[in-house]
């Protein structure tokens, strides 16, 4: 296994002492079924296992804040869930205080349920709309069976409340989620989740559904909760202002794999992994001093379920090098932009010289044979490629899919591209930063990570 | 300087409710030129999707609007928006008025095919189009957002979100509107795609002559793309200007906190507006921010403060300015008007958004 990186207290949740590993996972795996049906049919291809967590190690230490960060899709609920028992992994462990918790079963879940607190994203979805605010706060209170009588209770949500700003108590614990604002149902569902003592807070998103005005007063307290009970948090954002703010380690995810990770302040000071790089540049800047035109990575996250070879950014990355991954579809990619620059009628005649350009869209293949179109022959086929391969050599920027290609050649009535055999990146420490990163070009020299 | 593509003077735009009017866009005045992108932003409730539907007369038939909303086509007469017929209104939009929602997948049928979405949009505000005009229009227009040829046959739920909000402006634009109004175009979308999709907006006024209204309240988003900037408030326009001017030396109390309450990559403090934009049935008297502003005075809670033109070119409608540019003025605060206003009431999270 490789080195924890060394935790500098950084962000702001830094105030309080980080000490000894709270929850560690090794090599955590949660693949999803095969997608069956309706679902499989729309979205194309074969119909796989969605590898919303794909090999994942990290430390957290009781009063760190840890930043789970990337687009959407790219497993941050799924791993935060995972890391308190909520969703089971597949493969791969988390140990919580030294206990495997992917062993046990809901029995024995069950007594670390209440040291171990979720916030979802949405305050709405998060609360009965049938039930008071005492009720639903106190929820936790009566599973775990952890008050005598309702002296107690009542007197334990009416701390609850007070905890998390909503004062006078009275005036709330008989009002029901509709009678609230936005902020002040997260409020509440923060009250229920510190209810029971938790050790570790792990918050989904728990800013994003809220108000701009309301997002700071949140933040605020989430961090008096913090200090005031000793808390843990794991923050699943995709807002990298707000993470940066808030947290004193990050990770940096993408499809189902964690790419950058490390100290809050130098992740943002220095970005090692090109994918943190484009997050950072895509934040739009309100001060008109710092904003600067930029380049921004082409495409879309990919779906997990059919994710590309090698390293899975590669088809976005403007930096790409021959053993990223490159495959057929990357091609049909490829050939599909340069014909939406073109003119209608400039674009039909290129395509005419490929039978069937969809043909390139299956995925995991590192070599493919083009049929050309009728009337045109595999070396039509070939000399179109390398004159496109000869125009993007002195195109800036440089198109990085042309490092992928070995060789280009005819064979039996085809056109054969064959790629670079893909590498995939592994995380690794770079010296003296603390920060782990999974790019290629990022590897210590001489190194052979990967498969 | 060339005429404005949309006028709009002392706009009213009221809801009827049990508790009466609740005045959603309460006298609010502005131009956009050809080719200009105006960002529209303040926290939710203020007005913006109200005043964004107003302009475009798409307002519910319980609303009473008033005022004037003036859409000049170009070398036009220009024609006053407000009350016109449904019909009429109808019939100008596509052609002269757009709209890009949030969240497209609520906006495109999932029964019909993108190919079908553009020839209906086309056939109905573009007759004795022909199949093959249809075709080449839509492709076009898709082709400059970046959706290829081979996706004219999908159906929406085929598309990410970011292509999905790509053929919502492919769609708007396929009729050449001189005007559109895109209401939180991206907060559904992650960053990168987000960046994608103000790139294309921001492009929008290079290529075209469209004018775009952008409401957001995504500060950097406007700083970004915008021209120049709206900043509402309960209802008014509390300050605009030259979007890179408002943001470097905002004037108005209210864009400041504004500013100072968001959360960007050089926040280093938390800082927040105490309290909520106030309920529209019965707004504050006087300055409609004086029960949150930490700079008000004893006037403002009586006195709407007038608009100033500042030197720069800003309006604003705040007594601060107002003093300082005719320091006469201050004799309509009344009596002690200047004094700060007794500590701003303590705002409890009962007053919380
Ligand atoms: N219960 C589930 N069943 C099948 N697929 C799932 C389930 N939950 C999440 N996924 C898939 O796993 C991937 C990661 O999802 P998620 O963890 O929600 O990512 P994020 O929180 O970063 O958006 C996505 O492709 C998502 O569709
Ligand atoms: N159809 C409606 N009927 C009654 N009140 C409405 C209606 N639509 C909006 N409002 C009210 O008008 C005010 C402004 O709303 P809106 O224009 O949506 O603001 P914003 O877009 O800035 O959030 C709010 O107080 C809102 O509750
Ligand atoms: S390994 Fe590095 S260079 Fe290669 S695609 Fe991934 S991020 Fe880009
Ligand atoms: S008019 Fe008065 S209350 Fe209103 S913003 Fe200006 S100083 Fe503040
Ligand atoms: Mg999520
Ligand atoms: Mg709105």
């Amino acid at each position: 296994m490789l080195t924890k990186p060394d935790i500098e207290p950084s962000g702001e949740g830094a105030a309080a002492q980080v000490g000894e590993p709270l929850v560690e996972a090794t090599g955590l795996e949660v693949h999803f079924g095969l997608r069956g049906g309706l679902f499989s049919r729309f979205s194309g291809g074969p119909a796989g296992a969605v590898r919303a967590v794909d090999g994942i190690d990290l430390t957290l230490r009781k009063g760190e804040v840890l930043g789970l960060v990337g687009e959407s899709g790219s497993g941050k609920t799924t791993l935060g869930r995972t890391l308190i028992g909520l969703t089971k992994a597949t493969a791969g462990s988390v140990s919580y205080r030294g206990q495997d918790i992917t062993a046990l079963g809901e029995r024995g879940l069950r007594p670390l349920r209440r040291r171990l607190q979720m916030v979802f994203q949405d305050p709405h979805a998060s609360l009965n709309p049938a039930m008071d605010i005492r009720t639903a706060v106190g929820h936790p209170l009566r599973i775990h069976n952890l008050v005598a009588d309702d002296r107690e209770y009542e007197a334990r949500v009416v701390d609850a409340l007070e905890r998390v700003g909503l004062t006078p108590p009275e005036r709330y614990l008989g009002k029901f989620p509709g009678d609230l604002s936005g902020g002040q149902k997260q409020r509440a569902v923060l009250a229920r989740a510190i209810i029971a003592e938790p050790e570790l807070l792990v918050a989904d998103e728990p800013i994003s559904m809220l108000d701009m005005s309301v997002r700071a007063k949140i933040l605020q307290l989430m961090l008096d909760l913090k200090r005031d009970l000793d808390l843990t948090y794991v923050y699943v954002t995709h807002d990298l202002a707000s993470a940066k703010f808030f947290c004193d380690t990050i990770a940096i995810m993408y499809l189902g794999r964690i790419v950058e990770y490390g100290p809050t302040e130098q992740v943002f000071a220095d970005p090692q992994h090109p994918y943190t790089e484009a997050l950072l540049a895509a934040i739009p800047e309100p001060d008109p001093e710092r904003a600067l035109p930029r380049e921004l990575p082409r495409g879309e996250i990919p779906d997990a379920a059919r994710p590309p070879m090698g390293c899975a950014f590669h088809p976005r990355c403007p930096v790409a090098v021959a053993a990223c991954g490159w495959e057929a579809r990357d091609l049909r990619t490829l050939l599909e932009n340069r014909w939406l620059e073109l003119a209608p009628e400039a674009a039909s005649r290129e395509k005419s010289l490929f039978a069937d350009v969809e043909s390139l869209a299956a995925d995991g293949q590192s070599s493919v044979a083009i049929a050309p179109g009728r009337g045109h022959t595999p070396e039509d086929v070939l000399e179109y490629l390398r004159h496109l391969r000869e125009e993007a050599s002195e195109a800036e920027p440089r198109e990085p899919f042309w490092h992928g290609v070995v060789t280009m050649h005819a064979e039996n009535g085809r056109a054969v591209v064959e790629f670079a055999p893909p590498r995939d990146p592994r995380l690794s420490l770079i010296p003296a930063t603390g920060v782990q990163v999974a790019c290629h070009l990022r590897e210590p020299v001489g190194s052979t990570t990967g498969t | 300087m060339t005429e404005p593509v949309l006028s709009v003077r002392d706009l009213r735009v009221w809801y009827g409710t049990d508790r009466g009017p609740v005045r959603a866009v309460d006298g609010v005045t502005f131009d956009v030129r050809p080719g200009e992108t105006l960002g529209l932003v303040g926290e939710s409730g203020c007005g913006k999707s109200t005043l964004g539907r107003g302009v475009l007369g798409l307002t519910p038939a319980a609303a009473a609007v008033d005022g004037e909303v003036v859409l000049r086509s170009t070398g036009g007469a220009g024609r006053n928006l407000v009350g016109l017929p449904a019909k009429e209104i109808q019939r100008l939009r596509g052609p002269e008025l757009g709209l890009i929602f949030q969240e497209p997948m609520t906006r495109l049928n999932p029964l019909m095919r993108i190919s079908q979405h553009f020839e209906e949009a086309l056939r109905s505000h573009e007759k004795g189009l022909s199949k093959q005009e249809i075709r080449t229009r839509a492709l076009e227009s898709l082709r400059g957002m970046g959706i290829p040829e081979s996706r004219y046959r999908s159906y929406p739920h085929e598309f990410s979100g970011g292509m999905r909000q790509r053929i919502m402006i492919a769609l708007a634009l396929v009729l050449r509107p001189a005007f559109i109004v895109a209401d939180e175009p991206t907060t559904a979308l992650d960053v990168l795609v987000e960046a994608q999709i103000i790139k294309i907006l921001a492009d929008l006024r290079k290529n075209f002559d469209t004018s775009l209204v952008l409401i957001t309240h995504n500060l950097g988003i406007v700083a970004e793309a915008c021209d120049r900037v709206a900043v509402m408030y309960a209802g008014h326009i509390v300050e605009q200007g030259d979007a890179r001017e408002v943001f470097a030396n905002p004037q108005h109390p209210y864009t400041r906190e504004l500013l100072r309450s968001t959360i960007s990559l050089s926040t280093t403090g938390l800082h927040y507006i105490p309290g909520s934009p106030p309920d529209l049935v019965e707004p504050p008297q006087g300055c409609r921010f004086h029960p949150r502003c930490p700079v008000a005075m004893r006037g403002c809670a009586t006195v709407e403060p007038p608009e100033v033109v500042l030197p720069t070119g800003v309006v604003s409608a705040c007594w601060q300015q107002a003093i300082e540019a005719e320091p006469s003025l201050v004799d309509e605060l009344g009596p002690g008007g200047r004094e700060p206003l007794a500590a701003v009431e303590e705002i409890s999270v009962a007053d919380e958004a």
